[in-house]
Parts: structure tokens; C-alpha cells; sequence
């Protein structure tokens, strides 16, 4: 694969998204096809249809109020998972709300990111080993946090990097700047992913901003850029383990921003995306389908076929159904628990709370 | 031991916590070569290494994310903001991450953040430097809030601040860093937190109190103790979650009751005083409870401090219309 010059990409973004395939699954650039061998190609597909399956569950799901808060992913699996793939297990992931494929492909399991869909605080309960937070509800507020987690990593030695994720919309934010300009300044390990998809719930893009690509903002920090298309899982995973190795090895944060979209609602509590956009224009992303793409392209090679995908399906039900009944068995919660989850050290005025609840419940 | 003033017992807590435990990361506007803008840091990046107490960019919720993601890592972070007015620019990473995280959580990570900031008035600043804002950040579920009446008090609450794995906002009024002396052990010592402490016994009446404030109260019984009152101070020291018993148990004994406050009087923590001993403590009362506490106003320029915060003088009144009820 072609080295990405980072360099001199801190002054100048690459306004051209990188690509490596066309609309139709085959390579048109294969100066930066990665170095990925049939049976990793194989899993960036499993995960990517993996992603479309539990999206289309999780909504039927909510539909029928066994899940909760829900924000549809289809169309962003190249984005999510091509960029997640790249990363180490001991990387440390913050993402949004929408960035839950990464989290279960990090090591979460699906039955946890279920229970914090339902509103379980159980779920985010992260096994000890599991390098991640909880997807961060306000918008921005990860990015500050990643600098401090990479600056973490470093002081510590760590071959690691920390890496987050934001939207359009989420590069309007104070702390989209900070979080980038603390990293930089701190050359810290941090991979910054702004996830295009071109509105924010309906405030269109080019809303948010007079820069030309949100890969520009990076320019004012001192870091590189890159612009990739978000709806090619290879390109996007070109970029995003390019710019680990380059980070790794210790020369500083990176931004890529993904150019990608998203079918559904911005969630699924009301959001109607007729709104704000054009049949025309769903129409147009959805031809160019990051799961379509993967999966012609590894037919092609001889790799995959339709009755793979069926039985993949059914495997990937399979999980889903039985992490659903692990959420249907979970106890309910209590507000004692709540009490004494708060503090490590329970301060009296708490523990006075916690007294009158329990007697209150022992009548 | 040696009388020290309360920006140096602040430096001291600090030194002793960097030589006991490496994870501790002291941080923020000018705490690096400058020692900060009020010398609370001062030698200690010469002293322990630009990898442990360090300056960062100019900008209060990068400095409180950096805290935040530190703490992710296992590191003991102590931020600086270099004053409390600022922690506007600051406040999602303070009550919507720092707060919550470990309740987020179901408290599977800790968060052993100690942020330190400097407020309170008297001292001709300029605007949004001198604002008593405890009432904000005691409002929010998770934090401790603590502030020092003293020297002695500092040191002590500041080591345990920064030994406690839960998070606290650690508030250092600036008019007593220099104004007063007390005897400070050389080595550490903790202070407990969560704890309120009787300054003064007295059995007519009790003064509730915390910061310069605790000090002006205690000149005030001074005082009153020459009129034939003898007034129980009592000192706060953790503003959340209040030491309740204390207060209680004071209350009960003197039956009256005047809270001291710099902030306004809609703002500081005097309400939560004030509902606890309304719903704890009525019956023990032979007085309304008194607020002395600043105008609902914001902050005034220099010129106005004087006239519009509280001190000796009304702090003494407000104990006579309480006695004499």
C-alpha cells in the first residue's frame, strides 16, 4: 500500500476523498489497497453486515418497546467499521451515541449495548479490560476527552492510541477545536474521526460552517487531514491504519473525516427525515451502499456469496435474539444501588438517604 | 511546624501528594514556570518534572476533558482553573463528565479528579473573577465541594481531596491566601472530608459559615462575646453533601441560627442549610433562621464590593435580631 505523506498533509488536506472502490466493488486504486488477507476481508464484510442486521433488528426492536433510544447506523458501516477494524483491542475508543457498532466490535457485548439502549445502567458496567467509555451524549464533549486519555497513553508508554468520533455537526462544537488543539499540542496519540453525513438531525452541512471540508479545521491545529469516502470500508480502513501506524510511532494526532450518510432518522424518537431531504438524494447513497460494495467485491474474489449471507443472517439472529433475552432477565434496578454507586466513598448525608429508603422499604 | 499562610499550607498539600504517589498530574493555565497566578505551584514543576505538573493551552473545558481522560487512564489528575468565574467555559466537562462519570458507569471506573480554583471577593479583581459560584457546583449530584476557612484546614482537606478516588471541587478564597498565618505541621496529614467542624463553642446561638467568611463570623463572636453572647461557630469546610449531624446536633443546642454566606443570597449553599435544618430541626428553633448573605445581584465591580458584601458588622447584627427574637 501506498505510504500517505502526513506530513504534508498538516498544511494541505486532500480535498479528493480517498477511494480504493467504485460503486460496483471493484479496486480503482490499487496503489492503496490494504494489506489485508482474504479472511480479514472476509470479517470487515461479517461486521459490516453484522452492523445492517442489528440496525434493522434494533429498529423493529424499538418498534415494539423492547429496546430503547436507538440511533440507525445503516449506510455508516464502512465509517464505523472500517475505521473500528484498523485499531487495537488496547486502543482506547470514545464515541457518540451513534457509535455503537464500534463499541460491540471492541469488545462490548451486544447484550450491554442493548441494556444501555433500554436504559440499564447495567450496560455500562464495562468489564475491567474493556478501553472504552459509554457512548457520550453531548456532542463534542468526547474530543476534549480523547486528548486526555491519549495524553494518559503516553505518559504511560502505551503503543496505544485513543480515537473518537463526531459529525458534521459536531465540528461547529468549542470542544471539537480543544480537543484537537490540546492533542496536537501535546503531540499526543489520538485519531479524530469526523463522520459526514451530511446533516445534523436537519441542519444541512455546509450550515456549520464557511471552510470548505471540515478537514480544513485541522489545518489551524497543526494536524493532518484527510478526507476518505465514507461508503468504502477499504478506503476508510487505508486511512484509518495508516494514520495509526503515523500516530503510533509518535508523531501526533490525525483527523479523517469520512464522507458518508446515514438512511434512517437521526433516531428513532420522531425524527422524519422527509423533512429536510430528497427521495433524489437517498436514492443517490443508497447506490453507492458500503455493505452492497463489500459484498461485490469479495463475490468477485471468489469469497462470498449470497447463501453465505443467509446463513450469516441467521447466525447474527441468532446473537441478537439471545442477547435480548439476557436484557429481559435483568433484575430491575434500584435507587439504593444508584446511591451507593455514586461515590466510592459514601458521604453520611448520602448514607442518610440510603438509610430512609431502606427502612421506608423494610415497612 | 511553622506559621504558614494558606497559599503555602495549598503548595505544601500539593508537594507532599507529588512525592507519595506518581499517578498525581497537577495541571493548567501558567502552573508550570510561573508556579501560577497566585504561586500555589510554585517550584513544583522544578522540583517534579514538566511530565507532572505542567501548563496547558489557554481553554477550561480542554483542561477538564484532559482531566476527565486522565483519569480514564488511572492517572490522579489535579487540574487548576485559574479562577472560579471562568468554569462557565468548563461546566459540561465539570457536571455532565466529571460528575456523573463513575455513576455512568454503575461506578465499574473511578475518577480521582481534584480540581482546584480560586474565588471570592475583597480583592479588586476584575469582573468574573471574585464570584462565589459553590451553590452551582454544590447543586450537582457526585461532586464533594470543599473550601477552607484556614492554612491548617487547607493542607489537610487538600491532601484528602486528592486521596479521595471520587471527585472534588477543591475552592480556595482568595482573600485568606495571604491574610492570615496558622501553624502547619511539616509533614501530611489528612483533614477528613464530609465533615464540618464547631470553630467555637457556644451555647445562645449558632453561626454556620465556611472560607473568609468563617473568619469574619468568628470576629464577630469576638464581639458578641463582649455583649454576653456566646455564639457557636460552626465551619462547614465540605459545602456537599453537607455534614448534617453537625449541624443538626449544633442547632438542637442553641436553638437559634444565622447562616453566613459572600454569596447572594438566591446562590451558595445557606438554602440547602436552611431546608435541612426546616425539615431536621424546626422544633429545636426559638427564632427564624437569619441568611447574612450578599444582594441578588450579580458580582459588582470593585468599587461596590464594599457595600455589597457581607462582613463583621452585619454578621452581628443579624445575631442580635436572632438573640433578641
Amino acid at each position: 500500500m501506498k505510504q500517505l505523506d502526513f506530513e504534508a498533509l498538516k498544511h494541505s488536506p486532500s480535498f479528493k476523498p480517498l477511494s480504493v472502490l467504485n460503486e460496483q466493488g471493484d479496486v480503482v486504486n490499487e496503489d492503496m489497497m490494504p494489506d489485508l488477507t482474504d479472511e480479514q476481508l472476509t470479517e470487515l464484510y461479517k461486521q459490516m453486515l453484522w452492523s445492517r442486521i442489528v440496525n434493522d433488528r434494533a429498529t423493529k426492536l424499538n418498534r415494539q418497546g423492547r429496546l430503547g433510544f436507538f440511533a440507525p447506523t445503516a449506510g455508516e458501516e464502512a465509517s464505523q467499521l472500517g475505521s473500528n477494524f484498523a485499531m487495537d483491542k488496547g486502543d482506547f475508543l470514545l464515541g457518540g451515541y451513534r457509535d455503537v457498532p464500534q463499541l460491540v466490535k471492541h469488545g462490548l457485548p451486544l447484550a450491554k449495548a442493548f441494556m444501555w439502549s433500554k436504559g440499564m445502567v447495567n450496560g455500562n458496567k464495562y468489564p475491567e479490560d474493556l478501553a472504552a467509555v459509554p457512548p457520550q451524549i453531548i456532542i463534542g464533549a468526547q474530543y476534549v476527552q480523547t486528548a486526555g486519555v491519549a495524553l494518559g497513553l503516553k505518559k504511560k508508554g502505551a503503543k496505544q492510541l485513543a480515537y473518537t468520533y463526531t459529525g458534521d455537526g459536531g465540528t461547529s462544537q468549542g470542544d471539537f477545536y480543544e480537543g484537537m488543539n490540546f492533542a496536537g499540542s501535546f503531540k499526543a496519540p489520538a485519531l479524530f474521526f469526523v463522520q459526514d453525513n451530511l446533516y445534523a438531525i436537519s441542519v444541512p452541512a455546509k450550515v456549520q460552517t464557511a471552510a470548505k471540508d471540515f478537514a480544513d479545521k485541522a489545518v489551524a491545529v497543526g494536524i493532518p487531514s484527510i478526507i476518505v469516502d465514507g461508503m468504502d470500508a477499504l478506503a476508510v480502513y487505508a486511512a484509518s491504519r495508516q494514520a495509526r501506524d503515523y500516530i503510533v510511532a509518535g508523531n501526533g494526532p490525525v483527523m479523517i473525516e469520512t464522507l458518508t450518510y446515514r438512511y434512517g432518522p437521526h433516531t428513532l424518537s420522531g425524527d422524519d427525515p422527509k423533512r429536510y431531504r430528497t427521495k433524489e438524494e437517498e436514492d443517490a447513497w443508497h447506490a453507492k451502499d458500503p455493505v452492497v460494495r463489500m459484498k461485490n467485491f469479495l463475490t468477485k474474489k471468489g469469497l462470498w456469496s449470497d447463501d453465505k449471507d443467509k446463513a450469516y443472517t441467521e447466525e447474527v439472529d441468532k446473537e441478537i435474539d439471545d442477547a435480548m433475552k439476557e436484557v429481559e432477565s435483568q433484575p430491575a434496578e434500584s435507587v439504593a444501588e444508584y446511591l451507593q454507586d455514586e461515590y466510592e466513598v459514601t458521604p453520611p448525608a448520602i448514607q442518610h438517604e440510603l438509610d430512609r429508603l431502606n427502612s421506608k422499604e423494610g415497612k | 511546624m511553622a506559621k504558614l499562610t494558606m497559599i503555602k499550607a495549598i503548595t505544601a498539600a500539593m508537594d507532599e501528594e507529588l512525592a507519595r504517589d506518581e499517578k498525581v498530574q497537577i495541571f493548567g493555565e501558567d502552573v508550570g514556570k510561573n508556579g501560577g497566578v497566585f504561586r500555589a505551584t510554585d517550584g513544583l514543576q522544578a522540583k517534579y518534572g514538566k511530565d507532572r505538573v505542567f501548563d496547558t493551552p489557554l481553554a477550561e473545558s480542554g483542561i477538564m476533558g484532559l482531566a476527565n481522560g486522565l483519569a480514564l487512564t488511572g492517572f490522579r489528575p489535579v487540574p487548576e482553573i485559574q479562577f472560579m468565574g471562568f468554569i462557565y467555559e468548563a461546566f459540561d466537562q465539570i457536571a455532565g463528565q466529571m460528575a456523573r462519570y463513575r455513576f455512568r458507569m454503575g461506578g465499574s471506573r473511578e475518577f480521582p479528579i481534584t480540581l482546584r480554583t480560586p474565588y471570592g471577593g475583597g480583592v479588586h479583581t476584575p469582573e468574573l473573577h471574585s464570584d462565589s459560584l459553590e451553590g452551582l457546583v454544590a447543586q450537582i449530584p457526585g461532586l464533594r465541594v470543599v473550601t477552607p476557612s484556614g492554612p491548617y484546614d487547607a493542607k489537610g482537606l487538600l491532601i484528602s481531596a486528592i486521596r479521595s478516588n471520587d471527585p472534588v471541587v477543591f475552592l480556595e478564597h482568595m482573600k485568606l491566601y495571604r491574610s492570615m498565618r496558622e501553624e502547619v505541621p511539616d509533614e501530611a496529614y489528612t483533614v477528613p472530608l464530609d465533615k464540618a467542624e464547631v470553630k467555637q463553642a457556644g451555647s445562645d446561638v449558632t453561626i454556620i459559615s465556611y472560607a473568609y467568611m468563617l473568619q469574619a463570623s468568628l470576629q464577630a463572636a469576638k464581639d458578641l462575646e463582649k455583649q454576653g453572647i456566646h455564639a457557636e461557630v460552626l465551619d462547614l469546610r465540605t459545602l456537599a453533601p453537607l455534614d448534617e449531624d453537625t449541624i443538626l446536633e449544633s442547632v438542637k443546642k442553641t436553638g437559634r441560627v444565622v447562616i453566613v454566606q459572600e454569596a447572594q443570597k438566591q446562590a451558595g449553599v445557606a438554602n440547602q442549610v436552611a431546608r435541612l435544618i426546616g425539615e431536621e430541626g424546626i422544633l429545636y428553633l426559638d427564632a427564624p433562621i437569619k441568611v447574612v448573605a450578599a444582594p441578588d445581584t450579580p458580582y459588582p465591580f470593585s468599587q461596590g464590593e464594599e457595600p455589597w458584601l457581607p462582613n463583621k458588622k452585619t454578621i452581628e447584627k443579624a445575631v442580635l435580631d436572632t438573640v433578641n427574637f
